[in-house]
């Protein structure tokens, strides 16, 4: 049996930035920012995370992710508790982590102070596939919550936005 | 005479309810939407609202601290114990009145949380500010759309100028504050609904102006929902939507 005081709330936070986001695989929960915290007690460890949107379908599998995760290190007392704030936004991410959005084909999120919210199809966003900036905003709704559709005027390829939020 | 814990439950379920009720009629959507892009987007915001639902009915459930989960206040409660606004509950009918709906529960809703995140209450302000970021794309979709369809063809003009008539009567339930309002106001958890009909007909009335539609008028104002008193249309909601629990109580996943 391995005792709790072995680990440390910096090395369990290590064990769980390896776990992904089950819709986009090349980012990890923390790079994403819906990791918060690790709070280590006695016999137990609590983690908090934020989703990204409150319908978001991820969250339970993170939640299941997150439990398995503690418990290989031979933690058996996980409880993993949602917080709302401060809200989850997309100006957390590093740019670092929208360069790999970027190369997954999916054009990382703006600054959320560029959203024009009167002429949404005003923004600038460019194709992650050419870089081009001709490119036009199809719908504010596309294959999971937190992205837009859109498609490139100049290689003519449809992609996806991740939503600034 | 309501207690404080009480009227935070009772205020709690409503915000739930209204999200929940919503978030199913959108669903309903599902696989029928005019284009395809327009069933992603119906069911996205119906994801939404889903989970904005299972937030605010949560943290009920804890408040209440009788050991019920969200699932036991979606799927359990009776008609009667629902306080949802009647506005959410009424039928999607075609794809105008969809939008014409979607545009005045979400200039409602855009408010509303905006104004709810200055509650006192750090678990509604949360919630409030996380449901904000989502309802102001449903807002922006609803407006382009009704402007698309007011200043399209007659036909799409006609009918979405119809559902808003149709529809008017039951705005002014959304602004009707009750007992649990005036405990919780005087504690900054709730919000006065006074102050946002002005910003809310303000808005309603540029964006129907911008898109060739007359204000409409109605000749008096439907209510019930703050009593648990609702339209036909909630019993057949709710006969889908808790059958499974009511045929197989209890079972999980
Ligand atoms: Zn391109």
């Amino acid at each position: 049996m391995v005792s709790i005081h072995q680990h440390t709330e910096e090395e369990i936070l290590e064990v769980l930035s390896e776990i992904c986001d089950p819709e986009i695989p090349v980012v990890s929960i923390q790079e994403m920012g819906i990791l918060r915290d690790v709070i280590l007690q006695d016999h137990s460890c609590q983690v908090i995370i934020t989703p990204t949107y409150t319908g978001c379908p991820a969250m339970g599998i993170i939640e299941e992710d997150i439990k398995s995760a503690i418990k290989n290190i031979g933690i058996a007392n996980v409880e993993v508790t949602t917080t709302y704030n401060p809200a989850w936004t997309t100006d957390w991410m590093s740019d670092e982590t929208k360069e790999k959005l970027r190369k997954f084909g999916i054009a990382a999120p703006l600054h959320s102070g560029c959203m024009n919210w009167a002429q949404p199809q005003s923004l600038q966003v460019h194709c992650p596939k050419c870089n081009s900036i001709h490119t036009q905003l199809i719908s504010q709704f596309g294959s999971t919550a937190c992205k837009a559709l859109y498609k490139c005027k100049d290689c003519e390829e449809p992609f996806d936005y991740f939503k600034c939020h | 005479m309501m207690n404080k814990q009480e009227a935070i439950f009772k205020y709690l379920v409503r915000l739930g309810d209204c999200a929940l009720i919503h978030g199913h009629r959108l669903s309903e959507w599902c696989s029928r939407g005019p284009i395809l892009e327009e069933d992603l987007a119906l069911t996205n915001m119906a994801l939404d609202n889903i989970g904005r639902a299972q937030a605010f009915l949560k943290y009920a459930a804890e408040v209440q601290g009788n050991g019920l989960s969200e699932d036991d206040l979606a799927y359990k409660r009776d008609e009667r114990a629902f306080y949802n606004n009647l506005l959410t509950e009424l039928p999607i009918g075609d794809f105008a009145f969809t939008i014409a709906k979607q545009l005045l529960l979400s200039v409602f809703e855009n408010i509303q949380m905006q104004a709810l995140c200055k509650s006192a209450d750090a678990t509604i302000a949360g919630i409030a500010a996380k449901s904000h970021k989502e309802v102001r794309y449903h807002l922006t979709h609803a407006r382009d759309w009704t402007m698309r369809l007011g200043k399209g063809t007659l036909e799409s003009n006609t009918r979405l100028q119809q559902a808003f008539n149709q529809l008017w009567m039951y705005t002014g339930e959304l602004f009707e504050m009750y007992e649990e309002d005036a405990i919780l106001n005087k504690q900054g958890i709730a919000i006065d609904l006074n102050e946002l009909k002005t910003p809310y007909y303000n808005t309603i009335t540029s964006i129907l102006n911008d898109s060739n539609i007359k204000m409409p008028v109605a000749d008096y104002m439907q209510t019930g929902s703050r009593k648990g008193i609702h339209t036909e249309y909630l019993g057949h909601i709710l006969s889908e939507m808790q059958y499974l629990q009511r045929a197989y109580p209890d079972a999980k996943w």
